[in-house]
């Protein structure tokens, strides 16, 4: 009777020490073990895939993949795509964050949506876009004809795509960074002679420095991995518009053992290069959630007994 | 005159922020702009900066327009309210950033710095950054930052806005300590009464955008221009009475206002230490009961119901009302040594008069 009771007093206290709004472990446990179980199967295991298929006829026949001459033209145009657009992006994405953090004016919430439109429009439908202003038939086509300029089926068209797709990440990375930064940074550059573009360079880049990595990153992931806009716009020829996500399909496309085990030599390339963007983007966010929290730090009030003018008396 | 300003305006979108103010403040002056929030002081600090420009009316510093100057020709030192220390930089590049700026050479910058490092007791400390430094750490080195290129002026916005009743105390001797040693003229923001009056040469007085009074702190406690600031600066006893025959009434009290029209209405004010008490029923005029004893530290503060129903603040020591031998309840003959009137006919606060302090008129004082 008295040991009844108490495991009953036991079973209390146990089920006490649980919060109100906790689940039961059973339901907790098969939640975490569906998250797990669906990053296994939908996200680990093609990744380990993809290598374990480029790889399936050796080292060697890997990197000879990699090394044959249009494999080497795909990823000289991947290089040369994405150092035009990262870096037009950055400025774009700069002017736009300090626009939208440090000014107020009409047509902002406006222009915001408009930064976000590349997320919401399918990069088919961006590619086609392109297609009818600069194509044969397009809106500028007679124009570009006359005067020898080809964009569509050539590097330009490329170049464009992945301008349009990449557009929102840098932006969108710097403008909450920018806005939580505030003014107050700046004006005390200004007070102190700095001209603004000093100010912009020795104060207002470096505060927001990890998130405009960050958003760097990430846009150049974009830019190496695009492969819908870019597609419509290349034309598929291969040595000279083919960037690598559409040499991989091209590969693929080849229907031999050895065409696809190239085709995953060259996807293992661009699936390392997701994975140093995730490392780097972890990096990033501990480094900007520091960031954040030191501000966060450096405004609190000061406290108690740490200052001044009584320590100085004692000292003298 | 370190800094003049004359009529100067600041509109927001049509509502005027600063209206129509003129002050001067002399070369080596501690000067505070009071005023409750929203009153405008801010604001014409941030004039004085360059940080703002005004709408109408002129600045001067030392003699010269500076309305067409930016903030960076203007010579000036800022201490924003969170010090805004550049949080990307240690200590010693926050305050070498301005003698960078101004192409100082690396040997005098370094020079300069170090004589600020120690005068602000930062010796050791230049390696840190912002985040690694205690809140008057940082504070010291806002104000080391400003000062290092030899500004005309130090403007301090809020200096010890968000900090605690004790750490303010210690910020406050420093400033003054500060003043003392390098004499620059400062000029500082803050909406608390009480430390304008503690520690400036002399307060500038606003509120919702225009100057209310400009004069010594003791001026401006004891000869209040208007009723803002005669509330605004300390504790005022403020009575609406009405002129019957050549004498003002509310309730029991009465005060003499010998050539006064019947019916005027007069707002009558009185510091609570005004309030004479004897436990001596018949030696002063009112009689009154002790409602309630506040202890404010060493000093006390009570408050009286008259049989009317008005209640009267006063103030005194501890000994004071020891001696008195007073206790909540105890029945008191008051009465109200210095009084005067604040406003005439409900009509609102007196005609301004900027730049020279007009004594408000007075009917007589009471004994």
């Amino acid at each position: 009777m008295a040991g009844n009771v108490k495991r009953k007093a036991n079973g209390d206290s146990h089920r006490k020490s649980r919060r109100g709004t906790e689940e039961s472990p059973a339901i907790k446990w098969a939640l975490i073990g569906v998250a797990m179980a669906f990053c296994t199967v939908f996200l680990l295991l093609p990744l380990v895939n993809v290598f374990a298929q480029a790889l399936s006829f050796g080292v060697k026949t890997y990197f000879q993949a990699l090394i044959q001459p249009y494999s080497l033209a795909a990823i000289r145009l991947t290089l040369l795509v994405a150092g035009i657009t990262v870096p037009l992006n950055v400025v774009f994405g700069v002017c736009a964050a300090w626009a939208m953090a440090k000014f107020n004016f009409r047509g902002k919430s406006l222009l915001i949506t408009l930064i976000d439109l590349p997320f919401s429009v399918s990069p088919v439908v961006a590619g086609l876009m392109f297609v009818v202003l600069f194509g044969l038939q397009g809106f500028f086509g007679k124009f570009l004809l006359e005067h020898n300029i080809r964009i569509v089926f050539a590097v330009p068209g490329i170049v464009l795509a992945t301008m349009f797709v990449t557009f929102p990440f840098v932006a969108r990375e710097l403008i909450p960074v920018m806005q939580a930064t505030g003014t107050e940074q700046e004006q005390a550059a200004l007070t102190l002679g700095a001209s603004g573009w000093k100010t912009f360079w020795h104060v207002s880049l470096p505060s927001v420095k990890w998130g405009l990595i960050y958003g760097i990153i990430l846009c150049n992931a974009r830019a190496m991995g695009e492969y819908g806009a870019v597609s419509v716009l290349s034309g598929h020829i291969i040595g000279r518009t083919e960037t690598m996500p559409l040499w991989v399909e091209s590969l693929y496309q080849g229907q031999t053992d050895a065409s696809t085990a190239a085709a995953f030599s060259v996807a293992s390339l661009l699936a390392l290069l997701a994975l140093i963007t995730l490392a780097l983007k972890t990096f990033l966010e501990w480094k900007q959630a520091r960031e954040y929290e030191r501000a966060q730090q450096s405004q609190a009030p000061p406290m108690v007994g740490e200052t001044g003018f009584l320590m100085r008396q004692d000292v003298r | 005159m370190s800094i003049v300003l004359k009529n100067v305006t600041k509109q927001f979108g049509g509502v005027a922020a600063v209206n129509n103010v003129s002050f001067s403040v002399n070369e080596g002056e501690l000067m505070a702009l009071l005023g409750p929030s929203g009153g405008g002081k801010t604001t014409v600090l941030r004039m004085i900066a360059g940080l703002e420009m005004p709408t109408t009316g002129d600045v001067f510093i030392r003699g010269q327009r500076v309305n067409d100057l930016s903030v960076q020709e203007r010579n000036i030192g800022f201490v924003f309210q969170n010090y805004a220390l550049f949080k990307n930089m240690n200590v010693f590049k926050n305050i070498a950033f301005g003698l960078k700026i101004k192409k100082w050479k690396r040997a005098d910058i370094k020079a300069r710095a170090a004589e600020l490092l120690k005068l602000f007791q930062l010796d050791g400390l230049e390696k840190r950054y912002p985040h690694q430094l205690s809140g008057g750490q940082r504070q010291r080195v806002a104000i080391a930052r400003a000062l290092a290129s030899k500004p005309s002026v130090l403007l301090l916005d809020e200096p010890f806005g968000a900090v605690d009743a004790k750490i303010r105390q210690e910020l406050r001797e420093e400033l003054v300590k500060l003043h003392h040693e390098l004499n620059v003229t400062t000029i500082f923001v803050t909406h608390d009464q009480e430390e304008a009056l503690e520690i400036s040469n002399r307060v500038v007085i606003f509120s919702r955008g225009r100057l209310e009074q400009v004069g010594a702190p003791r001026e401006v406690y004891e000869q209040p221009a208007n009723e803002f600031v005669a509330t605004f600066i300390g504790v005022m006893n403020v009575l609406n009475t009405e002129v019957k025959d050549g004498v003002a009434y509310l309730g029991e009290l009465q005060f003499p206002a010998h050539d006064q029209p019947n019916g005027t209405k007069l707002r009558i004010g009185f510091r609570p230490y005004a309030v004479q008490v004897s436990t001596d029923l018949t030696l002063y005029p009112y009689r009154a009961v002790l409602r309630h004893t506040f202890f404010l530290g060493v000093m006390l503060r009570l408050e009286f119901e008259l049989p009317s129903g008005l209640t009267l603040r006063s103030r005194m020591t501890k000994e004071e009302y020891a001696q008195l031998g007073l206790e909540d309840g105890r029945e008191v003959s008051l009465q109200i040594r210095n009084y005067r009137v604040l406003a005439r006919d409900d009509s609102g606060l007196p005609p301004e008069k900027e730049f020279k302090y007009q004594p408000p008129p007075t009917i007589a004082e009471h004994i």
